[in-house]
C-alpha cells in the first residue's frame, strides 16, 4: 500500500526480532546451585573444585555440574532441596576460608547473555525469601549528637574557664546556664566560634540564671539522619555478603526506612541475628620492634602484642593496649586534603578520645598506628541435637597508616586511593555510630509457595492470552487474527524490555501484564469498528482501512496517554507491589501502542495493499 | 460477526434521569458503606501479625475462631487459604505496653500464645511458618500514599483532558471516574472483601481503565459535534454512545476474560486483584453509556464549545 512507507516495515521487522531475542532468555528457567567465594588469600581453582566434588559425594548428595567463572565456583543441583543440602554440608566442609551462598544459576546460553539479553530477576514472592523492613532509631541518633555537643560546650567552657551552674540536654540541643550575662556572653563568643552547626539562642531561666540554648540547625539533623540510613545500609550489605546470600536486596526506603530482601534464605532467625550483629573499631600502636612477616611465618609474637592481618592477606602486629575505641568516635568523612589535594580521610573524637589521643600523638611521632575492624556475629550451631550459642568475631586491619604530627580531636588519615578512603570513612563510621534498628515488617516466602505462584501466573497469562486471541479472531475475523499477532508481540516485547531494563517480576507484576494483554486489544476494537464504519458508509476496502487506522488513531492516542498517567501515578506515589504494578502497565501501555497500531497497519498492509481490486474485508 | 447492530439507536439520554438516580443511590450506599461499614483493611494497611498454621485434619474456620476466642483473642480475622487444612490468622498488634520487646519478640510471643491455644482443641496443628508482622505505622503511611497516587493521576488526567477537550469534559470525565472509583471501593467495602495491597492497586487501575472508557465515547462526542451541522445536543449525545457501544463492550468483555482468568488461575495472591478489576470493569462500563453522557449535557456542553478556535476569529468573521 502506498501510504505504508518501506522504512516502517523494516521497523516493524526489526522490532519483531528484538522482541523475540530479548524475551527469550525467560524460557530458560535458571537451575539451583551453590556459589562458593573465596575469602583472604584462600583461592578458587581446580583443587577446590576436585575437593568439593569429594566432599559432595562423601556425604552423597547428588549434584549436576561444577564449574568456575571468573573468582567464584558454581555447583548446580537438581532441585531446592538437594540445593539446601548440598550448601549446608560445603558450608561445614568448607570452613571459614570460603563463602557459600544460595543461589541460582543461569542456563540461559552464551551468545545471548553476550548480547546482554537477561531473564527478568523474580521477586520474592516468586522465588521464596525472606522480607524485612527495618527502621532507623531517629531519636537515638539525636541523643548521640547531644551528648556529643554536650561534652564538646562543656570542654570549651573549661579551656576558656567561663564558670557554668549547669549544661545540660534539653529539646534537639543543649543548654547552659550561667550566674551572669558576662558570663554568658563570654561563652556565646567561645561557643559560637567553634560550632557552625548550631543555632545558638540566650534567654532567662526561672531561677534568674543566664541560660544559652544551641540547638542543632534542622539541615544538620538531615545531613545526618541521612547519613546515618547510608551507614547502615552498608553495614547491613556487609554483613548480608556475610551470610552468604547472593543478589540480596537492601536500600533505603522513605526517610528512616531500610528494605531487606534475602532471596532463598528460610531462616529468619539466622537471617535476624546476621544483620543484628555488633561491630565496633579500636586504635592499637603498631610494635615495630617485630617484623610481621616474620611473627605471620612463626607465630612468634611478644605477649603485649596481637598478629592481625589486613582485608588483603597482609600482616600486622599491634600491640594490645587500645589508644581509641569506636564509641568515642564522633565522625568519620571522606574528602581531599587542602594543600595537597589528595584524598584523607576526616576523622572527629570526642574530648575524652581525643585527650587520649593527644597524649599518645605527642609520644609516637613518625611512628605507626592500625585501625582495628571488630565485627562480632553470634552464631547456632546444634551439637547433639541441641542449640549452642556462641559468636564468632571477626578482627581485620581498616588502616595502619604513620603518625606525621602531634592530634588530639581531629584528624586526618591520607595516602588512599579516592576509593579506599570512602570505603575506610565508611567503615569507620559504621563501626562506631550505626544507629539502633528495629524490624518492623517482616515476612517469609516458602520456596514451594514461590513455585507455585509462578505456575498459576503462567497459566493464568497463558489462558487469558487464549481466549483473548480465541475471542478475537472469532469476532474480527481476518483483522483479528492480525490483532492476534500484534497481541502476541505485545507480550514478547513487554517482556523483552522487562528482562532488558531489569524489572524485578512479581506477582502483582504478572497482574500487570495480563491486564495489559486484555487493554492493549482496546486498539485492535477502535481500529476494526472505524474500519467496519467506513464500509458500511460505502468507502472501498482500501479506504477503510486508511480511514479506519487514521481516524482511530486520535482517540487511541488520548485514551492511552491518560492511561499512561494513570501507570505514571502508580509508579511515582506508590511502593512496592504497587510500583512493580505500575511499571508493567506503563510498559505495557507503551508497548501496545506500538504493536496494536503500527505492527498491524503493516501486517494488514502487507495483506492488502498489492490486491487493488479488493472487493470484500474479512471484518 | 456483530453483537449489536450498527443501526442501533437506544435513548441512552432518555433514561438519564433513571440512571442518575440510581448513580446517586450507589454512590450514597458506597460512601455509607466505605465510612460507616468500613474498609476490611488487610496487613498490609493495619499493622499487625498474620499467622498461618496447617491442620494435619481438616477444621472448620469456626471452630478455630471459637478456640481463639475462649483464648482472648476476640478480633483476630481467621481465613481458610484455600483447602480446608490450612488457616492464616490476622490480628491486630497488642496494644504499646512500655516495655522494650521489638515488634519481632512480640509477634513470637503471640505466634506461641495463639499456637498453645489451637493446640488445646486439636493438638494436630503446627505453625506453617514464622509469623509475618507488619507495624501499624507502616500500614499509615501506605494508606497515605494510596490515596496521593488516587489525587495525583485523578488531576494529571483532568489537566491533560482540559488541554485536548475542553473544561467541561474533564470536568464530566473526572466526576464519572471519582464516581466508579467510589462505587468499586464500595462494593468492596459492602462485601467486606479484604482490601490489601493488590486490591489498591486494582483500585488505581480502574481509574485508568474507567478514563480510557469516558475518553473513547468523549472523542466521538467531539467529533460529531463538528461534523453535524445542526443538532440538538442530546442527539449528539446518543448518537455517540450508539457509534461506540459496540467497542465499548467488545473491550470490557475482552479485559473482563484476561481478568477472569487472573482470578480462577492466578492463585489466591492476586484474587483480590482481579475481582476488584472485574467490579472496576462493569461499573466503568456502565457508567460509561449511562453516567458520563448525562453529566456532559448537565455541564451545558454545545457545539460552539468544540469548534476549532480559528473560526471564532474576528478577523475571518469580519471577511465577506
Amino acid at each position: 500500500m502506498s501510504d505504508f512507507p518501506r522504512w516502517k516495515y523494516w521497523l516493524v521487522g526489526i522490532v519483531m526480532v528484538l522482541g523475540i531475542v530479548y524475551a527469550a532468555p525467560n524460557a530458560f528457567r535458571p537451575q539451583p546451585a551453590v556459589q562458593i567465594v573465596a575469602n583472604r588469600e584462600a583461592k578458587v581453582d581446580q583443587a577446590l573444585q576436585k575437593q568439593v566434588a569429594g566432599d559432595l559425594d562423601k556425604a552423597s548428595i547428588p549434584f549436576q555440574d561444577i564449574s568456575i567463572e571468573k573468582d567464584r565456583m558454581l555447583v548446580r543441583f537438581a532441585n531446592t532441596e538437594v540445593q539446601l543440602r548440598g550448601s549446608d554440608a560445603l558450608r561445614v566442609a568448607l570452613g571459614d576460608d570460603y563463602t557459600v551462598a544460595l543461589n541460582l544459576a543461569t542456563t540461559v546460553p552464551q551468545w545471548l547473555q553476550a548480547i546482554g539479553a537477561h531473564a527478568m530477576p523474580l521477586g520474592l514472592d516468586l522465588q521464596g525469601g525472606v522480607h524485612f523492613l527495618m527502621a532507623v532509631d531517629q531519636d537515638a541518633v539525636l541523643q548521640k549528637q547531644q551528648q556529643r555537643y554536650l561534652d564538646d560546650i562543656r570542654s570549651t567552657l573549661r579551656q576558656k574557664q567561663v564558670p557554668y551552674d549547669v549544661v545540660s540536654l534539653s529539646g534537639d540541643g543543649v543548654q547552659a546556664v550561667f550566674k551572669t550575662s558576662a558570663d554568658r556572653d563570654k561563652a556565646l563568643d567561645a561557643v559560637s566560634g567553634d560550632n557552625t552547626d548550631l543555632n545558638i539562642t540566650t534567654s532567662r531561666t526561672p531561677g534568674g540564671g543566664y541560660a544559652l540554648h544551641a540547638a542543632i540547625k534542622p539541615d544538620v539533623l538531615d545531613k545526618l539522619a541521612q547519613s546515618t540510613i547510608t551507614q547502615n545500609v552498608t553495614t547491613l550489605r556487609n554483613r548480608v555478603n556475610a551470610l552468604g546470600v547472593s543478589e540480596p536486596l537492601i536500600q533505603q526506603q522513605g526517610q528512616t526506612r531500610i528494605v531487606v530482601e534475602l532471596p532463598g534464605v528460610q531462616d529468619t532467625a539466622e537471617a535476624k541475628r546476621v544483620l543484628g550483629a555488633v561491630a565496633s573499631l579500636e586504635y592499637h600502636a603498631n610494635d615495630e620492634s617485630v617484623n610481621p612477616q616474620e611473627a605471620a611465618r612463626t607465630g612468634n609474637v611478644p605477649p603485649d602484642d596481637r598478629l592481625y592481618f589486613t582485608k588483603d592477606g597482609q600482616p600486622v602486629v599491634l600491640k594490645k593496649r587500645v589508644i581509641v575505641s569506636g564509641d568515642e568516635l564522633v565522625d568519620a568523612s571522606s574528602g581531599y586534603d587542602q594543600q595537597t589535594g589528595l584524598p584523607n580521610v576526616n576523622v572527629t573524637l570526642n574530648s575524652t578520645g581525643a585527650r587520649k589521643m593527644l597524649d599518645f600523638t605527642t609520644q609516637n611521632v613518625g611512628k605507626r598506628m592500625g585501625v582495628v575492624y571488630i565485627e562480632r556475629t553470634p552464631v547456632v550451631k546444634i551439637v547433639d541435637g541441641k542449640e549452642v550459642h556462641s559468636s564468632k568475631t571477626t578482627e581485620t586491619v581498616l588502616n595502619n597508616a604513620v603518625i606525621q604530627g602531634v592530634f588530639g580531636k581531629k584528624f586526618q588519615t591520607t595516602g588512599l586511593t579516592q576509593q579506599e578512603a570512602q570505603t575506610l570513612s565508611l567503615m569507620l563510621r559504621s563501626g562506631s555510630l550505626a544507629a539502633p534498628m528495629d524490624i518492623v515488617q517482616q515476612s517469609v516466602i516458602g520456596p514451594s509457595l514461590g513455585q507455585d505462584n509462578i505456575k498459576k501466573g503462567e497459566r493464568a497469562v497463558i489462558l487469558g492470552l487464549a481466549l483473548v486471541l480465541v475471542a478475537a479472531a472469532i469476532y474480527y475475523r481476518l483483522f483479528g487474527l492480525v490483532a492476534d499477532i500484534a497481541l502476541v508481540f505485545n507480550l514478547l516485547i513487554l517482556v523483552a524490555i522487562m528482562s532488558a531494563v531489569g524489572v524485578t517480576l512479581t506477582m502483582p507484576g504478572i497482574a500487570g501484564i495480563v491486564l495489559t494483554l486484555g487493554m492493549s486489544i482496546d486498539a485492535n476494537v477502535l481500529i476494526c469498528e472505524r474500519i467496519r464504519e467506513e464500509l458500511r458508509n460505502g468507502s472501498t476496502p482500501l479506504a477503510s482501512i486508511r480511514a479506519g487506522y487514521e481516524k482511530a488513531w486520535h482517540v487511541i492516542l488520548d485514551a492511552n496517554v491518560t492511561h499512561l498517567l494513570a501507570a505514571l501515578g502508580l509508579i511515582t506515589v506508590g511502593s512496592g507491589a504497587i510500583k512493580g504494578f505500575g511499571v508493567t502497565l506503563f510498559i505495557g501501555i507503551s508497548t501496545s501502542l506500538f504493536t496494536s497500531v503500527t505492527m498491524t497497519h503493516a501486517i494488514t498492509a502487507l495483506i492488502h495493499g498489492r490486491r487493488k481490486k479488493l472487493k470484500t474485508l474479512w471484518v | 460477526m456483530e453483537i449489536f447492530h450498527h443501526d442501533l439507536n437506544i435513548d441512552f439520554l432518555g433514561m438519564r434521569k433513571v440512571s442518575i438516580v440510581i448513580s446517586a443511590i450507589l454512590l450514597i450506599v458506597s460512601v455509607w458503606a466505605i465510612t460507616v461499614k468500613g474498609l476490611n483493611y488487610g496487613l498490609d494497611f493495619t499493622g499487625g501479625i498474620l499467622i498461618e498454621v496447617n491442620y494435619e485434619q481438616p477444621v472448620d474456620v469456626g471452630d478455630v475462631r471459637g478456640a481463639l476466642e475462649k483464648a482472648g483473642f476476640e478480633h483476630a480475622v481467621v481465613q481458610s487459604m484455600g483447602g480446608t487444612r490450612d488457616i492464616s490468622i490476622r490480628l491486630q498488634p497488642p496494644k504499646a505496653t512500655d516495655n522494650k520487646e521489638s515488634p519481632d519478640q512480640v509477634a513470637g510471643e503471640v505466634s506461641k500464645r495463639v499456637l498453645a491455644a489451637l493446640q488445646a482443641g486439636n493438638p494436630g496443628v503446627k505453625l506453617a511458618q514464622p509469623p509475618d508482622f507488619v507495624g501499624p505505622e507502616v500500614g499509615q503511611e501506605l494508606k497515605t500514599s494510596g490515596i496521593y497516587a488516587a489525587i495525583v493521576v485523578i488531576i494529571g488526567i483532568m489537566f491533560y483532558l482540559w488541554m485536548r477537550f475542553e473544561k467541561r469534559f474533564a470536568f464530566a470525565a473526572v466526576v464519572s471516574e471519582i464516581h466508579d472509583t467510589v462505587i468499586t471501593v464500595g462494593i468492596i467495602a459492602l462485601v467486606q472483601r479484604e482490601f490489601d495491597m493488590t486490591v489498591l492497586a486494582s483500585v488505581l487501575a480502574v481509574i485508568g481503565y474507567s478514563i480510557n472508557d469516558k475518553v473513547v465515547v468523549f472523542d466521538r462526542v467531539r467529533e460529531l459535534f463538528r461534523l453535524t451541522r445542526k443538532a440538538e445536543t442530546p442527539q449528539i449525545l446518543n448518537r455517540a454512545i450508539n457509534n461506540t457501544l459496540s467497542r465499548t463492550i467488545i473491550t470490557s468483555v475482552f479485559t473482563a476474560i484476561t481478568m477472569a482468568s487472573l482470578w480462577l488461575f492466578g492463585g489466591t495472591a492476586v484474587h483480590g486483584f482481579a475481582i476488584t478489576m472485574l467490579i472496576g470493569i462493569l461499573v466503568g462500563t456502565l457508567s460509561s453509556i449511562f453516567f458520563a453522557s448525562p453529566l456532559l449535557l448537565w455541564f451545558g456542553v454545545s457545539k460552539t464549545d468544540l469548534m476549532p478556535v480559528t473560526k471564532e476569529n474576528p478577523e475571518l468573521a469580519r471577511r465577506p
